[in-house]
């Protein structure tokens, strides 16, 4: 497990009463509920790694808490290769490889314009900039099934409505509000001096950022890619309704080969299926550790 | 998510320039594409749509106004209507089930105790997993024949019953056992941290004072924590709202329909039913939903500070 204690500013260390004895009362009632809740926390994953392993014969015998009898690998690599969505039966990784090619454009585009955006709104705001910015957060509120009609129009006049192209534009808007949020609320701590002293010595709008901001920036570069990955690779509703079958994304076909209503249900690939969908994410989780939190933090707490 | 304000005085780059237009041009180059995304899609897009909500437009946009037939429609549909009614309860029961738990759980994490990365790890990654997974893998867990209700008779009680997704009365609690779970460790973290930026002392004042430790959270720290319950609620009210993927994956608004809900609603009329006019003004009720929940909040944490 990672260490994702110490995270933003505030969290200096624990706060609570001094511990008492080691099995007092207190002791035995607060590990007790962690203990309890974390279970229920922790057993999705489990019955879903638990079930993945094993044959189907096992699955119907059983109860789906026992640990299986027989590992078998078999439920993944037919999810991955042979699971079926219709008639079309090339298993998830069609979808898997869909989901890298609208994720790569997607982060790196939107965490590019976000960063010089909020960079711009922080140290040279121009009349209205603001204005802009608040039409932007309030645009965060509001749901998207608003708007979506009027995308698909606008995508369908530039011809890229069904198209991956189409689907990063989308993404790239709508991660706009929260990634510009992170930036300018980021850049906005930086000393002003810095920035004086760099229009002093005849550093440009471009040079400025490149040469001194970005440099110093690296953290919250990593928190808000790991905002991306995780919300564009998690996206369904846009997925299904800005791509065709084809370049469905992982979440939509797990969906579709999940949810199907013919033939056996085969829980063990559905499950497989439903980890290697979670993987991606779950990776990001565990390995950036306190940087996640910091992420999901970093819009909420503020101010 | 209060905006941090920063000084004016940076607004005097390229004051060379005679010609205002062009005074700080990259910056205004380089915000084009927000200023596009603000303007055309999100004020643009929602304009278009509450317009459209009033004209008759079936299979494709029409400009025949209607007035206000197609709300007038939307409300006497017994699907809208059971679409409200569920979102209605979710909304409650997940907003107080996530304060509560939420703050619980932060507030035994702040008891220095042993093992709190591993205990926070644990309750935050149900986060970092999409609606989809999380309403798949709660399909599977209250499945009669597979899950804990198969677990719990073969354990010997033969009579427990807990089939909620088969059940259109409580249809609504399977899904709210499946979003609690994805959603609490976010509202964990936010008051954690609230929770660490607490000072000792009122912690010290409290315990010289003799008062009990449950008293001092309900007492003291919580209304000192408003802000934080405060961002917390419209956090997960605005979520509540958009709440969709995890209905298709868990359970595709069934059994009949009585677990659909409003986001779904939208979905089904725009992209399924070939009936644009209600789908634009069942989401024009949607946003209508998300300012009613706005407006307070903002009233509270913009209208006070003007006043302190």
């Amino acid at each position: 497990m990672v260490d994702i204690s110490s995270t933003p500013a505030a969290m200096t260390g624990p706060r609570g009463a001094r511990p008492k004895k080691a099995f007092s009362r207190s002791n035995i009632i607060v590990y007790g509920t962690l203990f309890v809740v974390a279970v229920y926390y922790a057993l999705p994953l489990y019955v879903m790694i638990v079930t993945s392993l094993k044959g189907m014969p096992e699955i119907r015998m059983g109860n789906i808490f026992a640990p299986p009898m027989e590992v078998t690998f078999q439920p993944w690599v037919k999810a991955w290769q042979e699971a079926c969505t219709g008639i079309n039966c090339d298993g998830l990784s069609r979808g898997f490889w869909n989901s890298v090619r609208i994720l790569i454009p997607s982060v790196l585009i939107s965490v590019s314009i976000a960063s010089v955006t909020g960079y711009a709104l922080t140290m040279w705001r121009f009349k209205g900039s603001e204005v802009f910015f608040t039409i932007l957060m309030i645009g965060a509120f509001i749901p998207y099934q608003v708007m979506l009609y009027p995308i698909v129009i606008m995508l369908r006049e530039a011809g890229l409505y069904g198209s991956l192209g189409g689907l990063v534009l989308v993404h790239l808007a709508f991660g706009m509000p929260i990634n510009t949020l992170l930036f300018r609320n980021y850049f906005a701590s930086i000393p002003e001096e810095l920035f004086k002293a760099a229009r002093v010595d005849g550093a440009g709008f471009w040079a400025i950022f490149v040469k001194i901001i970005m440099p110093m920036s690296l953290p919250i570069f990593v928190v808000s890619v790991i905002i991306q990955v995780t919300g564009i690779w998690n996206d369904f509703l846009f997925g299904v309704i800005f791509t065709s079958p084809d370049l469905y994304p992982m979440t939509v076909q797990l969906n579709n080969i999940v949810n199907s209503v013919q033939g056996v249900k085969e829980y063990n690939v559905n499950m497989a299926a439903t980890l290697l969908t979670g993987l991606v994410p779950l990776i990001v989780y565990f390995a950036s550790g306190k940087l996640f939190v910091r992420g999901i933090a970093a819009g909420a707490v503020k101010g | 998510m209060a905006v941090a304000e920063t000084g004016t005085h940076r607004t005097h780059a390229g004051a060379r320039r005679p010609n205002r237009l062009f005074r700080n041009l990259n910056a205004k180059i380089a915000t084009l594409p927000m200023i596009f995304i603000a303007v055309v899609v999100f004020l643009g897009g929602t304009l278009w749509t509450v317009f459209y909500s009033f004209t008759k437009s079936g299979l494709l946009p029409s400009t025949k106004f209607v007035g206000l037939d197609q709300y007038e429609r939307l409300w006497t549909s017994r699907k809208w209507l059971v679409s409200i009614e569920n979102l209605g309860i979710f909304g409650v029961c997940s907003m107080i089930g996530t304060l509560v738990i939420g703050f619980t759980l932060a507030a035994l994490l702040d008891r220095k105790i042993r093992g709190e990365g591993v205990f926070r790890t644990i309750f935050l990654y149900p986060f970092a997993l999409s609606f989809i997974v999380t309403g798949l893998v709660w399909q599977w867990i209250l499945n009669p024949a597979l899950g804990l209700q198969n677990v719990v008779r073969e354990m010997g009680w033969t009579s427990f019953t807990f089939d909620p997704l088969n059940n259109p009365d409580i249809v609504i609690f399977g899904l709210l056992i499946a979003g609690l779970w994805q959603g609490t460790g976010l509202i964990m973290c936010i008051m954690l941290a609230g929770l660490r930026g607490i000072d000792e002392d009122i912690w010290k004042a409290a315990r010289v004072d003799g008062i009990g430790t449950v008293k001092t959270y309900i007492r003291i720290i919580i209304p000192m924590m408003r802000p934080v319950f405060v961002t917390s609620l419209v956090l997960i009210g605005a979520g509540i709202v958009k709440l969709y993927d995890l209905v298709v994956a868990q359970t595709s608004g069934g059994p009949g329909i009585s677990s659909e809900v409003p986001a779904k609603y939208v979905m089904t009329s725009m992209f399924g039913g070939q009936n644009l006019g209600q789908g634009f003004a069942a989401s024009t009720m949607m946003m209508l939903m998300v300012v009613i929940i706005l407006i307070p909040w903002a009233y509270l944490e913009f209208g006070g500070k003007k006043r302190g």
